[in-house]
């Protein structure tokens, strides 16, 4: 089967901002995206589980994003600008799609 | 008057603390118990609704009065005034810069709803009569301190956080202020016949509910002591548990001021003594998120939660039985 090259977008970010990225995402130049719980993790303010908590604080989501490498930077822009006070991460790596139309 | 050691020993003994020992402990001992996410949520709902519920039928029962007008204004004076007295022990007993400095007095001006539900279930427990509004002086506290902490910040913005975003919006919309005083307000306006209606969801199983809620509570508070152990200095342990006598003393001066009953000023010491751990931690990753959750989680959760829970809040009634005869 024949692939495309496209980026991929992994944001971590805080759940208490997951409303802003989204309203960010919803501007930006990407035909979709898909939003994942994380269940827990360790970083510089410590280790954390999702399970048990109430409260959105302590809590990590991860954004995907698959889109053309032509938007890249102008998508990249607009999302670090929403959370470069935060905790978390965003990395880019290279994938292959079946339907390259859809990005 | 029970002594405070009678009070002590019925609240350290009573079902829903020994619970929460229970899951202290086992997390502790290095036990996974936990409850899943989403039903820690659901029963926390469950519980705003029926504590909010409750209240606001006995508001329907005895009237609005001057009394609760009082009360809410003490309530919002409270919330403002205790992180200024934060910030400054802080400033005296921690190397805390300014930004965390504001964002812990946050947490100390605000409230844990569950420490009230809690209270208002040892004074059930132990006999003592306090005013159903308390509930919405409980809302009404959340607020006025995060708007204090922003300003001893010295920085309302983060220059990341979007111009449309409302920390308001996210203060007075969170799901436990929303539950809370609407309950609170379906309660006035239904009273003790919809409370009839509906008291063999909200009453019978409430105790057993905030049992299970407070069990997985004790896990929550202690895996939070361990894992935030490394940022804990003896400086800011001291004021987690120094901080909630400090408010407590100072509230219960505003309840002799305003003429409250003692089981009344043993709930709106409570409410000053305890730190928030759901809405204003969420509110400040929006507001001040240069502020190190660890540091205001661990504290609120880890150390002044428990000690709330099991010295706090007999001391708190125990003193307001006393101070007021």
């Amino acid at each position: 089967m024949k692939t495309y090259p496209k980026k991929q977008i992994r944001l971590i970010c805080e759940s208490p901002i997951a409303d802003r990225m989204r309203k960010l995402l919803e501007r930006a130049p990407i035909s979709g995206y898909t939003l994942l719980p994380a269940v827990g993790g360790s970083g510089s303010e410590g280790a954390w589980m999702r399970e048990g908590l109430v409260g959105d604080a302590g809590q990590m989501v991860v954004f995907l994003i698959i889109l053309d490498e032509s938007e890249l930077q102008k998508v990249l822009d607009l999302l670090y600008g929403g959370m470069k006070a935060q905790m978390g991460i965003i990395t880019i790596s290279d994938v292959e799609v079946v339907r390259p139309e859809r990005f | 008057m029970a002594s405070i050691l009678d009070i002590a020993a019925i609240n350290l003994l009573s079902a829903p603390v020994l619970f929460f020992v229970l899951g202290f402990a086992g997390s502790l001992a290095g036990s996974r118990l936990t409850l899943p996410e989403a039903v820690a949520k659901t029963l926390s709902i469950y519980l705003m609704l029926a504590i909010g519920f409750k209240g606001g039928v006995a508001v329907a029962e005895h009237g609005i009065g001057i009394d609760l007008f009082l009360a809410l204004a003490a309530g919002a004076a409270l919330s403002a005034l205790l992180p200024l007295i934060g910030f400054g022990m802080l400033g005296a007993m921690t190397k805390l810069d300014r930004t965390n400095r504001a964002a812990v007095a946050a947490h100390y001006g605000s409230i844990s709803i569950v420490t009230f539900v809690a209270a208002t279930q040892s004074m059930t427990i132990i006999g003592v009569d306090h005013d159903g509004y308390m509930v919405a002086v409980a809302a009404v506290m959340e607020t006025p301190a995060i708007l204090v902490a922003l300003w001893l910040a010295g920085s309302a913005s983060s220059d990341s956080r979007p111009e449309d975003e409302s920390i308001l919006g996210e203060i007075f919309l969170n799901s436990s202020v929303v539950v809370l005083i609407g309950a609170f307000v379906i309660g006035i306006i239904t009273g003790p016949k919809g409370l009839e209606e509906i008291s063999g969801f909200i009453v019978a199983p409430f105790i057993g509910v905030l049992c299970l809620f407070l069990l997985d509570m004790g896990a929550v508070a202690a895996r939070g002591m361990s894992s935030g152990r490394k940022f804990m200095t003896p400086g800011l342990i001291g004021f987690g548990l120094l901080m909630p006598f400090v408010g407590a003393l100072v509230a219960l001066g505003v309840a002799l001021l305003i003429g409250m009953t003692p089981g009344t000023a043993a709930i709106l010491m409570t409410l000053a003594a305890s730190a928030s751990y759901i809405a204003v931690p969420a509110a400040l990753r929006l507001a001040l998120p240069e502020a190190s959750p660890s540091i205001y989680l661990t504290l609120s959760l880890g150390i002044t939660f428990p000690m709330n829970l099991t010295i706090g809040i007999p001391a708190y009634l125990a003193i307001a039985q006393w101070v007021i005869r």
